[in-house]
């Protein structure tokens, strides 16, 4: 008798506080409660530790971060490039993440986009203005979305892992870049940068009279690239078909659906958009490095997981993750910090924005054991 | 020549070996940790700040000291962030690419701003802090070494980093495949649901496997900054070399004891261009052959279907009891 209540008494201890339940049914406004508190809770964090760390105040830094990314006109507009950039990127990979395709690769899309374009403008110097930026635009696109197809076409025949597929094709993206510039620069290491268009003419055509050209020209892309995957993922059958793939491919097979033809087809539009991006960094920037997309490849998938795959809401975080980084750059002139600091908060408030996932995707239920204890401990206190 | 080819090649590839038996070991258990670049720039700066407080605080090193301080604070802090991937991916549950990346972005930042400020506080004239009076330590090889001829300089002559980290991907080959941790280990990486209606504790399997993984990736960040390069730190001088331990893992197939042999050629890949005397306009392709490299592996072993070969199934993706 005496053991049964000892290994009973033992199994209630080892009984843990919660247990974790799925939960189907959370209300947009709580959903949305949860992640506002998340952020709310990671700035205070941030602030504590910024304070800690470097001494500043907490509200100065801050204050120089908003006024970094929003304060002057032109730190207005690089926050509206990094956002259009960002966002682009992120609607690239979108569709292939509702695929469940985690193409890790935006980065090496984007820059072969952006080496197409420079290609282009390195040899098609001859060629009238209007033949040169369609032959840019489209061979961007062409690069990007062979950059996609590749690792499709195994993921598609042979179920190669396309993750670290992905993963490696940013690498030989970035030492391509690198040849080129080395082979037009004539010149030894460390000059990896090359500045294209001498003539200056396809500067004129991105910055018009004030300057502030290119950044219509981003908007209304981007504004246009946003509307298309919306009514893309929502409304079109091939929209309808990768999800189907991405939720079974078993089901997608059932019901009909040639399975490696979504997966390539879906590849290559994901890396077409990448390659779009690429244009409008090489080409308004006129010149390439292979530190051009900045990792920003790498945000961007970030930034499409967060928003659970709605390009609405990629806007809004997009706009939030590039006015951090805008802010960062004032705060490390205006502040003295290092700019890696803004690395740092960006972490800790990407970790706090992903941990708070758990909360809306499940819910702790609390367990007999602690219902007792707590009942326990209100009686102690009677 | 060719003994400075095989050195060259072994301390470049060590840092590597050091990440991708890390990784290895974490991908075994189904965590797929892209932080591990990250990681790694933690595990150096986290040694650099231990060993430069020490170097601070005394003007006689004691040499034990100089060794385990930078190592344990190493392994605190690489441990640490993997503790923090495990919390997020195995409790929580989120995914695991997301969290990698921003672990990534974390670790990089963290590195380089911790290391601007002890350049700040050190008042060096340049952007880097010298923990030479400890580097030797590290450095230090057998002293009998030199008398050997090429034998010597070939097989004796690296500081015991480059030893222990062999002697890591040997033991770690030999666990995963010979023991029953091991075993565990493998079942909890290829189907976590039958690993636990066999008994196995997946959630104990997957945080452990991932920090030893994390802090060994941490100690290849340390081997660089204290022996490579002679306990100097730079901002950003570790380079892609996080990225290329990613590749060794799939090149060698989730082998330790093969990616012992594939460091040293990674490595040497990775300095040939020193030593050939090509044009600097060749040389990013030459760069790029380990990637090419470790996607043709991927191909090839993706097509043949061996199941020795084969990535750990549920590589990637959480386990959620409920959800069978």
């Amino acid at each position: 008798m005496k053991t049964d209540t000892e290994t009973k008494k033992k199994e209630e201890q080892r009984e843990p506080l919660f247990h974790i339940e799925k939960n189907p049914a959370l209300s947009m406004p709580r959903a949305i409660g949860v992640r506002a508190a998340a952020i709310l809770l990671a700035l205070i964090f941030c602030g504590l530790l910024t304070t800690i760390l470097t001494g500043v105040n907490p509200i100065d830094f801050y204050g120089q971060m908003i006024f970094g990314a929003f304060g002057t006109t032109d730190n207005f507009l690089v926050t509206v490039q990094h956002l259009s950039f960002l966002l682009c990127i992120s609607l690239a990979v979108t569709p292939a993440f509702k695929m469940k395709f985690w193409n890790t690769g935006a980065e090496g899309q984007v820059l072969m986009g952006g080496l197409a374009t420079a290609i282009c403008m390195y040899y098609g110097k001859a060629l009238p203005l209007w033949l040169l930026l369609i032959l840019m635009f489209v061979s961007a696109m062409v690069a990007g979305a062979l950059w996609g197809i590749i690792p499709a076409f195994f993921k598609a025949h042979w179920d190669t892992n396309e993750t670290l597929f992905t993963l490696m094709m940013n690498y030989v993206a970035m030492q391509l870049i690198i040849f080129f510039m080395r082979q037009w620069n004539k010149l030894s290491a460390g000059i990896d940068f090359y500045q294209l268009d001498p003539t200056g003419r396809i500067g004129a055509f991105f910055n018009g009279a004030t300057g502030v050209r290119k950044y219509i020209i981003y908007v209304i892309v981007v504004a246009l690239i946003t509307v298309f995957m919306h009514l893309y993922l929502k409304y079109s059958k091939h929209g309808y078909e990768l999800t189907v793939v991405g939720e079974s491919r078993n089901t997608a097979r059932y019901i009909g659906i040639d399975v490696k033809k979504v997966i390539i087809r879906t590849m290559a539009l994901s890396g077409l958009v990448c390659g779009i991006c690429g244009f409008l960094m090489v080409a308004s920037a006129q010149n390439i490095s292979s530190n051009t997309a900045g990792g920003m490849g790498f945000t961007a998938i970030m930034v499409s997981w967060l928003s659970k795959f709605n390009p609405v809401i990629m806007i809004f975080v997009s706009l939030f993750l590039a006015a951090l980084d805008g802010g960062a750059i004032a705060v490390s002139t205006g502040l003295e910090i290092s700019k890696s600091f803004s690395d740092i908060v960006t972490g800790i408030l990407l970790f706090f924005i992903i941990g708070c996932e758990f909360f809306i995707q499940y819910k702790l239920v609390p367990t007999a054991r602690l219902k007792a204890l707590f009942k326990k401990n209100k009686e102690d206190k009677q | 020549m060719i003994s400075y080819l095989i050195q060259s090649a072994v301390t470049q590839g060590t840092p590597l070996l050091l990440g991708a038996t890390g990784e290895i070991i974490t991908e075994k258990s189904g965590n797929l940790n892209l932080g591990i670049p990250g990681i790694m720039y933690i595990g150096a700066i986290s040694g650099v700040m231990g060993g430069f407080f020490y170097q601070e605080s005394t003007t006689h090193i004691v040499g034990i000291l100089a060794i385990l301080i930078p190592f344990l604070s190493a392994l605190l802090g690489s441990g640490l962030a993997s503790l923090l991937y495990c919390f997020l991916t195995v409790t929580l549950r989120v995914n695991q690419n997301v969290t990698g990346l921003a672990l990534t972005t974390f670790g990089v930042g963290f590195g380089n701003f911790f290391g601007g400020s002890l350049v700040k506080l050190s008042h060096s004239e340049t952007a880097s802090i010298a923990l030479i009076r400890l580097a030797k330590f590290y450095k230090k090889s057998l002293p009998f070494a030199k008398n050997l001829g090429f034998f010597g300089e070939v097989f004796l002559s690296y500081g015991f980093m480059v030893y222990l980290a062999i002697a890591i991907a040997l033991v770690a080959s030999y666990v995963l495949k010979k023991t029953r941790v091991g075993l565990h280990l493998r079942a909890v990486g290829e189907n976590p649901a039958t690993a636990d209606a066999a008994g196995i504790n997946v959630t104990a399997y997957k945080y452990v496997s991932t920090c030893v993984g994390g802090m060994i990736a941490g100690l290849g960040g340390l081997y660089y900054i204290m022996d490579y390069v002679n306990g100097t730190w730079s901002n950003d001088a570790f380079g892609d070399r996080g990225w290329l331990a990613v590749a060794l893992v799939i090149f060698s197939v989730w082998k330790p004891n093969v990616a012992i042999l594939g460091s040293f050629l990674f490595g040497g890949l990775y300095i040939l261009n020193n030593i050939i005397n090509v044009s600097t306009q060749i040389q990013p392709l030459l760069q790029m052959v380990p990637y090419v490299a470790t996607i043709i592996v991927l191909i090839l072993i993706s097509v043949r279907k061996r199941r020795e070969t084969q990535p750990p199934a549920s590589l990637g993706l959480a386990y959620f009891r409920e959800e069978r």
